[in-house]
């Protein structure tokens, strides 16, 4: 009879060991509370400072007693690493927290029938709504993606298809127009389309500034997709005597499909909240407009800059929940180009 | 009799076809809008900046006066146009911003690549990437409503044991709206940023230094130490300088928190700075023709600020790519 060797594994933790891990952990908390409750500090921020601290000198002194100087840095290092990942996400729980409890009350079965063309900023949050501010953003959109798809994915097949002599630069500006500010691309707009050609406000100025800004996210997000496609294939299609533009636009784009789309999710991600040059370009205004081509248009951002700089508190739960509504949109962007890209890579 | 048909030798050649000459013509096109843009940008606002830069000279960006006099008839009287304060407080906000989001950027970048759990990883990531998709204004009224309080707090800590350092002075005693708050609001918009340039980075630490490391006995942190940050150095710096671009463009959450004033201010505690993106949102709406030649001209400056910065970090990415191999 021979007995299986049973593999032990001396890196993983004991009981032992995560026993007094959590041990460390409340006795931190512990010390922490009376801390903050013997001194003058006071807040939440004590609190997480202190613990941290406490937390720190813990552990390190624990390696310290079992295995040394050496430990007791890489103990304390943890810690403090840990602390930078908490720090980095504390806002994003705060943003995320106090839109939903802010933006609740301002939600009503009327916001997304109703405009604002009959009511004020300041009105009881169940008069008007958000129609205006959704269809204006929703038609700004759609121009910008018209414009802005074909000279980002051209700009993606220029670097990894076609691969020209001005591929380095292209990369370059391209990594430069990601830069540009937001104010820039509608002082643009405003400069060399609505001053000299169309002289009013529009929807259409306003995707144009957004076509500005959404180029570079989705020029570089389609590279890196363009790049994942193997070139077993681009060199398959050239083998069957395909010409490159049957290589590129029958098997390459088509591989690559779901990764563009993500990308054009995530240009529209981009784009949805961009709020600086629209006050400059499409005038903000409080009734739906069917047209894309003439008059002044709402759209989210503005329609929450408005309520946020009118002043009543009414205004600012408007502004919270068209901030919601924002976020909402945001959120849905970004989980449905997360699980495209997802789908890609399990394939 | 049969004929056979002898097929007529094709004709071999490198030339590409029409169709491909097309399709490379279109694509190229394509690709060099970007180039298109970029200087039409330059173009038109250098175009209508230009009355402004000519009369105003050197002095649009040394003077930090921003003052327009109409006499009754509408026309214009006397105006002045410097940017030296708002420049100083574009800058200043941006620095702010940076020194305060590489350290945590760098810590949750190490988090995330060497201490994380798989699981917890990809739930952070995709959170940081969430975080960097956020709208702007939606960071601004955040910053204002709910971040402003505890800043100054933090600001009057800072300045009671700090005071003595120039930098943190305050006088008059005015802790609302400072620069400081437009930076650590401007920080956390980066962090995202930087954190996954850093992270992206710091993963292509060559593996068999890492292991190398280990087997000779390092701890995590002295791998760190020895293997990822020499490695990763120059890419983080590339990574704050797009921080630092992007921070100095931004324009509705600074214009929400920033207390605006025409006024060189070093002191970043006080409650008055300046910044170009706001300052041509502040003026905007009630600018004449010339003014908004003046906000051109701005829109021009920072324009050229922001490319110069973007300009660098890329470089900086780019020379940190190659020798890591």
């Amino acid at each position: 009879m021979s007995t299986a060797a049973v593999p032990t594994k001396p890196w993983a933790k004991s009981p032992q060991d995560r026993i007094l891990g959590l041990t460390f952990f409340l006795a931190a908390i512990l010390f922490s509370y009376f801390f903050v409750a013997a001194t003058e500090l006071k807040g939440k921020l004590a609190y997480a400072f202190i613990f941290f601290v406490a937390y720190a000198v813990i552990t390190s002194t624990h390696s310290f007693i079992i295995r040394g100087p050496q430990a007791a840095k890489d103990s304390f290092v943890s810690t403090l690493v840990a602390l930078g990942a908490v720090a980095t996400v504390i806002p994003i729980a705060s943003i995320l927290f106090t839109v939903v409890k802010n933006g609740a009350p301002g939600l009503h079965p009327g916001i997304l029938s109703n405009d604002m063309s009959m009511a004020a900023a300041t009105d009881p949050i169940a008069s008007g709504g958000v129609l205006h501010a959704i269809t204006g953003t929703l038609t700004m959109v759609v121009l910008a993606l018209i414009m802005s798809v074909p000279i980002g994915i051209l700009t993606a097949l220029y670097l990894t298809e076609v691969k020209g002599k001005f591929a380095g630069p292209v990369r370059f500006l391209v990594q430069a127009m990601s830069g540009v500010p937001s104010i820039v691309a509608g002082l643009f707009i405003l400069s060399a389309v609505l001053y000299p050609i169309t002289k009013g406000y529009s929807a259409l100025m306003g995707a144009m500034a957004l076509t500005i800004l959404m180029i570079p996210t989705i020029a570089r997000t389609s590279e890196e997709v363009l790049l994942l496609i193997p070139n077993d294939l681009r060199e398959a299609g050239t083998a069957l005597g395909g010409t490159q533009w049957r290589t590129v636009a029958m098997i390459v784009v088509p591989a690559a499909r779901s990764g563009l789309v993500t990308a054009i999710i995530l240009g529209v991600a981009r784009i949805a909240g961009e709020t600086a040059p629209l006050l400059l370009l499409t005038g903000g205004g409080d009734k739906v407009n069917p047209n894309p081509f003439s008059g002044s248009v709402g759209s989210l951002p503005y329609y929450i800059w408005k309520g946020f700089n009118s002043g009543s508190s009414d205004a600012l739960t408007r502004a919270w929940a068209g901030l919601l509504v924002l976020m909402i949109v945001v959120l849905i962007l970004f989980v449905a180009a997360r699980a495209l890209s997802n789908r890609k890579m399990s394939k | 009799m049969t004929t056979t048909l002898i097929p007529s030798p094709r004709e071999i050649s490198t030339e590409p076809r029409r169709s491909d000459k097309v399709f490379r013509g279109v694509v190229t096109t394509g690709g060099l809008s970007s180039l298109f843009i970029l200087g039409l940008i330059a173009i038109f606002l250098a175009y209508r900046g230009f009355e402004v830069f000519r009369e105003e000279g050197l002095g649009f960006i040394t003077q930090a006066d921003w003052s327009v006099t109409i006499d009754e008839s509408g026309n214009i009287t006397e105006s002045k146009f410097g940017l030296s304060a708002m420049l100083v407080g574009t800058i200043l906000c941006a620095l702010i911003a940076v020194v305060i989001a590489v350290p945590i950027s760098v810590l949750s970048a190490l988090f995330l690549n060497f201490y994380a759990p798989q699981w917890l990883k990809k739930i952070l990531v995709a959170v940081i990437d969430l975080m960097a998709a956020f709208p702007s204004i939606l960071f601004g009224i955040w910053g204002f409503l709910v971040l402003m309080p505890s800043v100054e707090y933090w600001a009057r800590l800072i300045n009671k044991y700090l005071g003595w350092i120039p930098l943190f002075e305050v006088n008059p005693f005015y802790f609302t709206r400072s620069p400081f708050i437009a930076g650590v609001v401007l920080a956390i918009m980066i962090i995202p940023i930087i954190t996954s340039v850093s992270r992206e980075i710091f993963a292509q630490a060559p593996l068999d230094r890492i292991q190398a490391a280990f087997a000779l006995g390092a701890t995590r942190w002295t791998m760190i130490k020895a293997v990822v940050i020499p490695h990763g150095r120059s890419g983080v710096v590339g990574g704050a300088m797009l921080g630092l671009g992007r921070a100095m463009g931004e324009t509705v959450a600074v214009f929400t928190v920033l207390n605006i004033v025409f006024q060189v201010n070093w002191h970043i505690l006080l409650g008055a700075g300046g910044n170009v993106a706001s300052l041509i949102i502040l003026k905007f709406s009630e600018a004449g023709d010339y003014e908004i030649k003046a906000l051109m001209a701005a829109g021009l400056v920072l324009f050229l600020l922001t490319l110069a910065v973007n300009a660098i970090a890329d470089a900086i990415v780019k020379s940190t790519g190659k020798s890591g191999k």
